[in-house]
């Protein structure tokens, strides 16, 4: 026992659950095409979610507050993204592969800058006068977050806004009698590519060395002479546009989108955060991927039970792991 | 020598005129509070169209709510967003049986006790597995365990009704077809103008049964139990020091909570005839609770009173007010947009935060501040 204990932990412990999920899901649906489009599409889903759930996981680690308006940066980004798409609709749509880049970079772009541009705008003025006091900042937040919402409902009004998906991610690539979207996959790889981003910047440079100090212990870094408070709004800032960038990445993703899209995938970022543990961007990602790939399968053989499911899994977790899989604060 | 008896005299009027703004501060407090329970007594009485009514009974049933949410947020601290889950468990429960067996007082009495037993599981539950950790977590884990309670009454619509909800019928006693006092010609008996007709019985169902769970409550905060919370609330670590198992006391109060908020959602079931994710399980229901106990004032359960009054009265008027600012800027652009009465929540929003940064008391904190 203890010897196939000690072997799971060698090839990765924790890691391998969505590994085994996945192996689980081709068990039941058996037909091994449909699976992988349902993993493809878990992937990707998750790595959107992870996008949204990275930022909130690490500025919570770092400062101890969780912003419980995150929700309205998802939100903004998706109908930032929108709008630019739709000004951009000539470039967009037509057949020039490079035009269509220019435009989906222009939208992703406008939605990152929101964020950043919103995150200082959050932080300075909604949580800084309300740093260490939890329950002033679960209420704040969420009073936030009602703003955000009414704001995003008198701007773009209360009917859904269809998204122009750009041309060259449109349709789908089909192997034998598999076919997997495009969007999907580069919704992937954009996700990845952030995750890589982010695990350079906090492995491998002196302001992620800090940003990890911080999320160890606040006060030691404060006393060793550095402004932590600099580096925070630092985290928020990317943290939201992050958030933004995931957003904008799930407009596309679903094409038609209503102002109750922050909110509603909001549940899921919080599964998300609570499965991985607070505070570590690995945690994230892998609460994400698992979230992503057990919404898809289930969605498929029980389609009832999707988010249900995922609550689920998130009971199952706390019961195993109070903290999470991989949590980098503790609670 | 001389300087003495003069500080003495110093501090005695100080500490007089502090009891003289105690004494008003709460006296007002006390006003207030008897000027509400007169007019929501009276209410069929004092206000005769039926929307007051209705103004009322949402008054009493949310009272209820508000106050078993202060249990929560205000007395120990814990930060819940699954209570209109709970409410909305009372609410179901009695819906679905008033349903399926036909208007009788044994549906709502079977219905509502597993409605509230469905609470009480289910609450226990989740406050054995999560209220171990920090109250940011927990908040967390309940607005997720809403989200998909909330889903669910959406997707399994033969038992809920769906997004259309349910609709039945209630007690003949309740009815408003029913006489309460008839006279020598079988006629309703009025009363200072007022019909005694089903319509009062039902209203005072209501307001009975509100009071009964609100005096409830009022004892249990009383009560040593009630000192514990708080004391948990203050300082957990020394809590757990002196003796008091805190989870145990935060998984007790949580689930009483949640069975509070299952019975004040029985009685809002019986009195709307109709339940649905809009009157019982919304979020919308959960930011108003919010809303009301910080107006009010937290762990306090007057606060309760004051800021389901006023919450319920300012989302009447503020309506009215935000239409005519509407029409009045017409011209302009975006304002009359977010003046729309629609638009309502977003001030609300900003008051919000405005009155969490400037007046975490609220306003029965605030007005019984001055006597510390």
């Amino acid at each position: 026992m203890q010897k196939t204990t000690q072997m799971l932990e060698r090839f990765g412990g924790v890691n391998l659950l969505p590994v085994a999920l996945a192996l689980l899901a081709l068990l039941l649906i058996g037909s091994p095409s449909t699976w992988v489009t349902l993993t493809v599409a878990g992937l990707s889903m998750g790595m959107m979610i992870f996008l949204m759930a990275s930022g909130l996981s690490l500025v919570f680690g770092l400062m101890d507050v969780l912003n419980f308006g995150h929700s309205a940066f998802v939100s903004f980004g998706a109908f930032v993204a929108a709008s630019v798409l739709s000004a951009l609709a000539a470039w967009n749509v037509g057949d020039n592969g490079f035009l269509n880049i220019v435009a989906l970079l222009a939208a992703i772009s406008a939605a990152a800058v929101f964020g950043l541009v919103a995150g200082w705008f959050f932080e300075t003025v909604i949580i800084k006068p309300v740093y260490r006091d939890h329950l002033r900042q679960i209420l704040i937040t969420m009073g936030a977050l009602i703003v955000a919402e009414q704001l995003i409902l008198a701007i773009w009004g209360g009917s859904p806004v269809s998204v122009p998906r750009p041309a060259i991610l449109a349709g789908s690539i089909i192997i034998g009698d598999i076919s997997i979207e495009i969007y999907r996959v580069f919704a992937f790889g954009l996700g990845l590519l952030a995750y890589i981003v982010l695990y350079y910047a906090l492995n491998r440079t002196r302001i992620g060395l800090l940003v990890r100090a911080g999320v160890e212990n606040r006060e030691m870094v404060e006393a060793l002479g550095f402004r932590i408070d600099r580096l925070f709004v630092g985290v928020f800032m990317a943290g939201s546009a992050l958030a933004a960038i995931g957003g904008a990445m799930w407009a596309g993703y679903e094409t038609l989108i209503t102002p109750a899209l922050g909110s509603e995938m909001m549940i899921l970022v919080f599964i998300v955060v609570i499965i991985g543990g607070l505070g570590s961007i690995e945690g994230s990602l892998l609460g994400a991927l698992l979230v992503g790939l057990m919404g898809n399968y289930v969605a498929f053989l029980m389609p009832k039970m999707s988010l249900a499911s995922n609550m689920l899994l998130m009971m199952a977790i706390l019961l195993w792991r109070p903290y999470g899989l991989r949590p980098a604060v503790k609670l | 020598m001389s300087g003495v008896p003069e500080m003495a005299n110093a501090g005695a009027a100080g500490r007089s005129v502090a009891a003289l703004r105690r004494t008003s501060g709460q006296v007002v407090l006390h006003l207030i509070l008897a000027g509400i329970f007169l007019c929501l007594a009276l209410a069929p009485f004092l206000f005769g169209d039926v929307r007051s009514q209705q103004v009322a009974a949402r008054i009493c049933v949310f009272i209820v709510l508000v106050a078993s949410y202060d249990l929560l947020i205000g007395y120990t601290g814990i930060v819940s967003f699954a209570h209109t889950m709970f409410f909305g468990f009372g609410a179901y429960g009695a819906a679905m049986t008033l349903r399926a067996w036909g208007p009788g007082w044994d549906a709502i009495l079977i219905g509502g006790a597993a409605g509230v037993l469905a609470a009480f599981v289910l609450a226990a539950l989740i406050g054995l597995l999560s209220l171990r950790v920090k109250a940011i977590f927990f908040a967390m884990v309940t607005l997720a365990a809403a989200s998909v309670m909330m889903v669910l009454a959406s997707q399994l619509s033969d038992l809920t009704g769906g997004e259309d909800g349910i609709t039945y019928r209630v007690p003949g006693l309740l009815k408003p077809a029913t006489k309460l006092l008839t006279d020598a010609d079988g006629k309703v008996v009025r009363l200072f103008g007022v019909a005694l007709n089903g319509k009062i019985a039902a209203y005072y169902f209501v307001f009975l049964s509100c009071l009964v769970l609100f005096g409830v409550m009022l004892r249990i905060v009383a009560s040593p139990l009630g000192t514990v919370l708080q004391a948990i609330r203050e300082n957990e670590l020394r809590a757990e020091a002196i003796g008091y198992r805190v989870v145990a006391y935060r998984t007790a109060v949580f689930c009483l909570a949640a069975v509070l908020a299952a019975l004040a959602g029985i009685v809002w079931a019986v009195w709307l005839k109709y339940t649905g994710p809009d009157t019982a399980l919304s979020f919308a229901i959960m930011i108003d609770v919010l809303l009301m106990v910080v107006i009010g004032g937290m762990g306090t359960m007057t606060g309760a009173v004051i800021g389901v009054t006023v919450m319920s009265l300012a989302q009447y008027y503020l309506k009215d007010l935000m239409q005519a600012g509407a029409d009045a800027t017409a011209a302009l652009p975006l304002i009359p947009d977010l003046l729309n009465p629609d638009r309502w929540l977003l001030w609300l929003g900003i008051l919000f935060i405005l009155l969490v940064y400037f007046f975490p008391a609220g306003i029965a904190g605030t007005l019984l501040k001055k006597d510390r």
